[in-house]
Protein backbone atom coordinates (compact mmCIF):
# COMPACT_ATOMS: atom_id res chain seq x y z
CA UNK A 1 0.00 0.00 0.00
CA UNK A 2 1.14 3.75 -1.03
CA UNK A 3 1.02 6.14 2.24
CA UNK A 4 1.62 9.74 1.37
CA UNK A 5 2.37 11.52 4.85
CA UNK A 6 1.38 15.28 4.25
CA UNK A 7 3.63 18.22 5.64
CA UNK A 8 2.81 21.73 6.10
CA UNK A 9 5.35 24.52 7.70
CA UNK A 10 5.59 23.05 11.26
CA UNK A 11 4.14 20.19 10.97
CA UNK A 12 6.71 17.59 13.37
CA UNK A 13 4.82 14.18 13.43
CA UNK A 14 4.83 13.79 9.76
CA UNK A 15 8.31 11.57 10.23
CA UNK A 16 6.75 9.31 12.41
CA UNK A 17 3.97 8.67 10.64
CA UNK A 18 6.23 7.66 7.71
CA UNK A 19 8.26 5.70 10.12
CA UNK A 20 5.18 3.41 11.67
CA UNK A 21 3.70 2.80 7.70
CA UNK A 22 7.13 2.50 6.12
CA UNK A 23 9.78 1.07 8.80
CA UNK A 24 7.61 -0.61 10.99
CA UNK A 25 4.67 -2.01 8.73
CA UNK A 26 6.77 -2.33 5.86
CA UNK A 27 4.60 -0.06 3.05
CA UNK A 28 5.61 2.23 0.98
CA UNK A 29 5.36 5.87 2.18
CA UNK A 30 6.32 9.00 1.18
CA UNK A 31 6.17 13.14 1.95
CA UNK A 32 3.99 15.46 0.29
CA UNK A 33 5.18 18.72 0.51
CA UNK A 34 2.01 21.34 1.27
CA UNK A 35 2.36 22.89 -1.84
CA UNK A 36 2.50 20.07 -4.46
CA UNK A 37 -1.12 19.52 -5.98
CA UNK A 38 -1.25 15.77 -6.74
CA UNK A 39 -1.00 12.62 -4.31
CA UNK A 40 0.81 10.87 -6.99
CA UNK A 41 -0.96 7.25 -6.80
CA UNK A 42 -1.29 6.75 -2.94
CA UNK A 43 -3.86 4.73 -1.56
CA UNK A 44 -4.29 6.48 1.83
CA UNK A 45 -3.31 9.82 2.99
CA UNK A 46 -1.95 11.05 6.54
CA UNK A 47 -2.25 14.40 7.68
CA UNK A 48 0.29 14.00 10.07
CA UNK A 49 0.74 15.90 13.63
CA UNK A 50 2.62 19.02 14.71
CA UNK A 51 1.78 22.79 14.79
CA UNK A 52 1.05 23.68 11.18
CA UNK A 53 1.58 27.49 10.46
CA UNK A 54 2.29 27.90 14.21
CA UNK A 55 -1.44 27.32 14.92
CA UNK A 56 -1.82 30.82 13.99
CA UNK A 57 -5.37 31.96 13.88
CA UNK A 58 -6.47 28.65 14.69
CA UNK A 59 -5.02 25.85 14.44
CA UNK A 60 -5.42 23.98 11.06
CA UNK A 61 -6.81 27.13 9.87
CA UNK A 62 -3.94 28.07 7.68
CA UNK A 63 -3.22 24.74 6.40
CA UNK A 64 -6.48 23.93 5.16
CA UNK A 65 -6.12 26.43 2.62
CA UNK A 66 -2.53 24.99 0.97
CA UNK A 67 -2.73 23.89 -2.59
CA UNK A 68 -2.28 20.45 -1.48
CA UNK A 69 -5.45 20.24 0.37
CA UNK A 70 -7.49 20.80 -3.10
CA UNK A 71 -6.12 17.27 -4.12
CA UNK A 72 -7.00 15.52 -0.52
CA UNK A 73 -10.57 16.87 -0.75
CA UNK A 74 -10.79 15.37 -4.52
CA UNK A 75 -9.26 12.43 -3.11
CA UNK A 76 -11.89 12.30 -0.04
CA UNK A 77 -14.44 12.70 -3.03
CA UNK A 78 -13.30 9.64 -4.65
CA UNK A 79 -13.40 7.43 -1.67
CA UNK A 80 -9.76 7.30 -1.06
CA UNK A 81 -8.57 7.27 2.51
CA UNK A 82 -7.60 10.22 4.76
CA UNK A 83 -6.16 10.01 8.20
CA UNK A 84 -5.72 12.72 10.49
CA UNK A 85 -3.90 12.96 13.38
CA UNK A 86 -3.71 15.37 15.96
CA UNK A 87 -3.22 18.61 14.08
CA UNK A 88 -4.11 16.84 11.11
CA UNK A 89 -7.78 15.89 12.58
CA UNK A 90 -7.93 20.16 13.05
CA UNK A 91 -7.09 20.49 9.72
CA UNK A 92 -10.04 18.03 8.63
CA UNK A 93 -12.05 20.08 10.73
CA UNK A 94 -11.31 23.05 9.24
CA UNK A 95 -11.49 21.62 5.46
CA UNK A 96 -14.76 20.68 6.14
CA UNK A 97 -13.91 16.95 5.53
CA UNK A 98 -15.16 16.11 9.08
CA UNK A 99 -17.80 18.02 11.08
CA UNK A 100 -17.00 19.73 14.07
CA UNK A 101 -14.05 21.74 15.36
CA UNK A 102 -11.36 20.91 18.18
CA UNK A 103 -11.17 23.49 20.71
CA UNK A 104 -8.85 24.54 23.74
CA UNK A 105 -8.02 21.88 26.47
CA UNK A 106 -11.40 21.97 28.73
CA UNK A 107 -8.51 22.61 31.93
CA UNK A 108 -6.83 24.77 29.48
CA UNK A 109 -3.23 22.28 30.26
CA UNK A 110 -1.04 20.51 27.51
CA UNK A 111 -1.73 16.49 28.53
CA UNK A 112 0.96 14.71 26.93
CA UNK A 113 0.21 10.94 28.73
CA UNK A 114 -0.95 8.18 27.65
CA UNK A 115 -4.95 7.63 27.09
CA UNK A 116 -6.82 4.56 26.33
CA UNK A 117 -9.22 4.26 23.42
CA UNK A 118 -12.53 1.95 23.42
CA UNK A 119 -13.90 1.60 20.28
CA UNK A 120 -17.31 2.94 19.09
CA UNK A 121 -17.79 2.28 15.41
CA UNK A 122 -15.95 -1.02 15.32
CA UNK A 123 -16.98 -1.10 10.91
CA UNK A 124 -14.56 1.24 9.63
CA UNK A 125 -11.46 1.10 7.32
CA UNK A 126 -9.83 2.41 10.02
CA UNK A 127 -11.06 0.23 13.39
CA UNK A 128 -11.84 -3.51 11.45
CA UNK A 129 -9.30 -5.13 12.55
CA UNK A 130 -9.29 -3.71 16.40
CA UNK A 131 -9.86 -7.00 18.26
CA UNK A 132 -13.65 -6.54 20.04
CA UNK A 133 -13.44 -5.07 23.14
CA UNK A 134 -9.90 -4.01 23.43
CA UNK A 135 -8.44 -0.87 25.04
CA UNK A 136 -6.16 0.99 22.95
CA UNK A 137 -2.96 2.21 24.81
CA UNK A 138 -2.38 5.42 22.82
CA UNK A 139 -0.19 8.31 23.82
CA UNK A 140 -1.76 12.11 23.27
CA UNK A 141 -0.16 15.12 23.46
CA UNK A 142 -2.14 18.27 22.43
CA UNK A 143 -3.41 21.75 24.02
CA UNK A 144 -6.66 21.90 21.93
CA UNK A 145 -8.07 18.37 21.74
CA UNK A 146 -11.59 19.09 22.96
CA UNK A 147 -13.71 18.17 20.27
CA UNK A 148 -17.12 20.32 20.22
CA UNK A 149 -20.08 19.85 17.82
CA UNK A 150 -23.66 21.25 17.35
CA UNK A 151 -26.39 18.88 18.69
CA UNK A 152 -27.26 17.71 15.37
CA UNK A 153 -24.01 16.38 14.65
CA UNK A 154 -23.11 14.90 17.67
CA UNK A 155 -26.54 13.00 17.45
CA UNK A 156 -25.00 11.36 14.70
CA UNK A 157 -21.85 10.12 16.35
CA UNK A 158 -22.54 7.01 18.31
CA UNK A 159 -21.92 7.93 21.89
CA UNK A 160 -19.71 5.52 23.95
CA UNK A 161 -20.12 4.48 27.26
CA UNK A 162 -17.08 5.97 28.26
CA UNK A 163 -16.72 7.52 32.57
CA UNK A 164 -15.55 11.06 32.16
CA UNK A 165 -12.67 11.01 34.25
CA UNK A 166 -10.94 9.26 31.30
CA UNK A 167 -11.51 12.52 29.04
CA UNK A 168 -8.47 14.02 29.14
CA UNK A 169 -9.77 17.21 28.01
CA UNK A 170 -12.99 17.58 27.94
CA UNK A 171 -14.58 16.36 24.64
CA UNK A 172 -17.99 16.33 24.18
CA UNK A 173 -19.32 12.84 24.43
CA UNK A 174 -15.64 11.82 25.60
CA UNK A 175 -14.78 11.75 21.55
CA UNK A 176 -10.87 10.97 20.93
CA UNK A 177 -11.98 10.55 17.36
CA UNK A 178 -14.39 10.39 14.69
CA UNK A 179 -14.98 9.64 10.93
CA UNK A 180 -17.28 10.94 8.48
CA UNK A 181 -20.27 9.32 7.04
CA UNK A 182 -18.82 7.48 4.52
CA UNK A 183 -16.07 6.25 6.77
CA UNK A 184 -13.46 6.77 4.40
CA UNK A 185 -11.97 9.80 6.38
CA UNK A 186 -10.91 9.65 10.14
CA UNK A 187 -9.48 12.41 12.73
CA UNK A 188 -8.26 11.14 16.18
CA UNK A 189 -6.59 13.50 18.95
CA UNK A 190 -4.16 10.41 19.62
CA UNK A 191 -0.55 9.30 18.08
CA UNK A 192 -1.14 5.78 17.00
CA UNK A 193 2.07 6.24 14.91
CA UNK A 194 3.61 7.00 18.21
CA UNK A 195 2.70 3.65 19.82
CA UNK A 196 3.78 0.78 17.17
CA UNK A 197 6.56 -0.37 18.89
CA UNK A 198 6.33 -2.08 22.24
CA UNK A 199 9.93 -0.15 23.28
CA UNK A 200 7.81 3.27 22.99
CA UNK A 201 5.24 2.10 25.73
CA UNK A 202 2.73 0.33 23.59
CA UNK A 203 2.16 -1.27 20.27
CA UNK A 204 -1.64 -0.59 19.94
CA UNK A 205 -1.60 1.43 17.56
CA UNK A 206 -0.99 -0.81 15.00
CA UNK A 207 -4.11 -1.93 14.60
CA UNK A 208 -5.24 1.19 13.12
CA UNK A 209 -3.02 1.55 10.54
CA UNK A 210 -3.45 -2.67 10.15
CA UNK A 211 -7.14 -1.93 9.70
CA UNK A 212 -6.28 0.73 6.81
CA UNK A 213 -4.11 -2.21 5.00
CA UNK A 214 -6.81 -4.64 5.22
CA UNK A 215 -8.95 -2.16 3.10
CA UNK A 216 -7.50 -3.30 -0.18
CA UNK A 217 -8.51 -6.43 -1.08
CA UNK A 218 -5.73 -8.79 -1.97
CA UNK A 219 -3.15 -6.53 -0.69
CA UNK A 220 0.13 -8.27 0.76
CA UNK A 221 1.35 -6.51 3.75
CA UNK A 222 4.71 -6.99 4.36
CA UNK A 223 5.20 -6.58 8.31
CA UNK A 224 8.98 -5.89 9.47
CA UNK A 225 10.05 -8.43 11.78
CA UNK B 1 -9.28 51.83 4.86
CA UNK B 2 -9.31 50.23 8.13
CA UNK B 3 -11.53 46.97 9.14
CA UNK B 4 -12.27 45.78 12.82
CA UNK B 5 -13.10 42.21 12.82
CA UNK B 6 -13.45 41.31 16.81
CA UNK B 7 -14.21 37.23 16.82
CA UNK B 8 -16.30 35.87 19.85
CA UNK B 9 -16.87 32.17 21.14
CA UNK B 10 -19.95 31.10 20.57
CA UNK B 11 -22.16 30.76 23.49
CA UNK B 12 -22.54 26.43 23.39
CA UNK B 13 -18.66 26.13 23.65
CA UNK B 14 -16.90 25.96 26.88
CA UNK B 15 -14.86 28.61 27.02
CA UNK B 16 -12.75 27.59 30.06
CA UNK B 17 -10.12 30.80 29.43
CA UNK B 18 -13.49 33.18 30.20
CA UNK B 19 -14.18 31.11 33.29
CA UNK B 20 -10.28 31.64 34.25
CA UNK B 21 -10.12 34.81 33.97
CA UNK B 22 -13.05 35.90 35.43
CA UNK B 23 -11.86 33.81 38.11
CA UNK B 24 -8.74 35.79 38.74
CA UNK B 25 -10.48 38.84 38.34
CA UNK B 26 -12.68 37.76 41.25
CA UNK B 27 -9.70 36.45 43.34
CA UNK B 28 -8.16 40.35 42.28
CA UNK B 29 -11.11 41.45 44.19
CA UNK B 30 -12.82 43.01 41.41
CA UNK B 31 -16.94 42.63 42.21
CA UNK B 32 -19.62 41.83 40.13
CA UNK B 33 -18.39 40.13 37.82
CA UNK B 34 -20.66 37.82 36.21
CA UNK B 35 -18.80 36.36 33.22
CA UNK B 36 -15.41 36.87 30.81
CA UNK B 37 -15.15 36.00 27.21
CA UNK B 38 -12.22 35.91 25.40
CA UNK B 39 -11.96 36.06 21.94
CA UNK B 40 -9.93 38.08 19.17
CA UNK B 41 -9.58 40.91 17.70
CA UNK B 42 -8.20 41.60 13.87
CA UNK B 43 -7.27 45.10 12.37
CA UNK B 44 -7.34 45.08 8.49
CA UNK B 45 -5.86 47.75 6.78
CA UNK B 46 -7.22 48.22 2.75
CA UNK B 47 -6.65 49.86 0.11
CA UNK B 48 -9.14 51.59 -1.94
CA UNK B 49 -12.29 53.66 -0.84
CA UNK B 50 -15.16 52.09 -1.28
CA UNK B 51 -16.28 50.61 2.31
CA UNK B 52 -18.87 48.71 1.05
CA UNK B 53 -17.25 46.44 -1.45
CA UNK B 54 -14.66 45.89 1.08
CA UNK B 55 -16.92 44.77 3.32
CA UNK B 56 -18.79 42.52 1.25
CA UNK B 57 -15.16 40.62 0.32
CA UNK B 58 -13.87 40.66 4.09
CA UNK B 59 -17.37 39.26 5.05
CA UNK B 60 -16.60 36.34 3.08
CA UNK B 61 -12.97 36.23 4.41
CA UNK B 62 -14.48 35.75 7.72
CA UNK B 63 -17.11 33.47 7.20
CA UNK B 64 -14.37 31.30 5.14
CA UNK B 65 -11.25 31.64 7.52
CA UNK B 66 -10.87 34.48 9.73
CA UNK B 67 -13.42 32.74 11.64
CA UNK B 68 -14.71 29.53 12.64
CA UNK B 69 -18.41 29.30 12.00
CA UNK B 70 -18.67 26.19 14.20
CA UNK B 71 -17.24 27.16 17.32
CA UNK B 72 -17.07 31.22 16.59
CA UNK B 73 -19.04 34.57 15.91
CA UNK B 74 -17.83 37.66 14.75
CA UNK B 75 -18.56 41.25 14.20
CA UNK B 76 -16.96 43.37 11.55
CA UNK B 77 -16.86 46.97 11.63
CA UNK B 78 -15.67 49.44 8.71
CA UNK B 79 -13.66 52.70 9.12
Amino acid sequence: MNFAVLQFPASNCDQDALHAVRDVLGNSARYVWHKETSLGDADAVIVPGGFSYGDYLRCGAIARFSPVMQAVKQFADNGGLVLGICNGFQVLTEAGLLPGALVRNRDLQFHCEHIFLKTVTPDSPFTSKIPAGKWLKIPIAHGEGCYFADEETLAKLRAGNLTDTANPNGSLMNIAGICNERRNVAGLMPHPERACEPLLGSDDGKWIFTSILATLPNETVAQAA
Amino acid sequence: MKAKIVITPKKAVVDPQGKTVRNALEQMGYQGIKAVHVGKYLEIELDGDNPETARKSLDEACHRFLSNPVIEDYKLEME
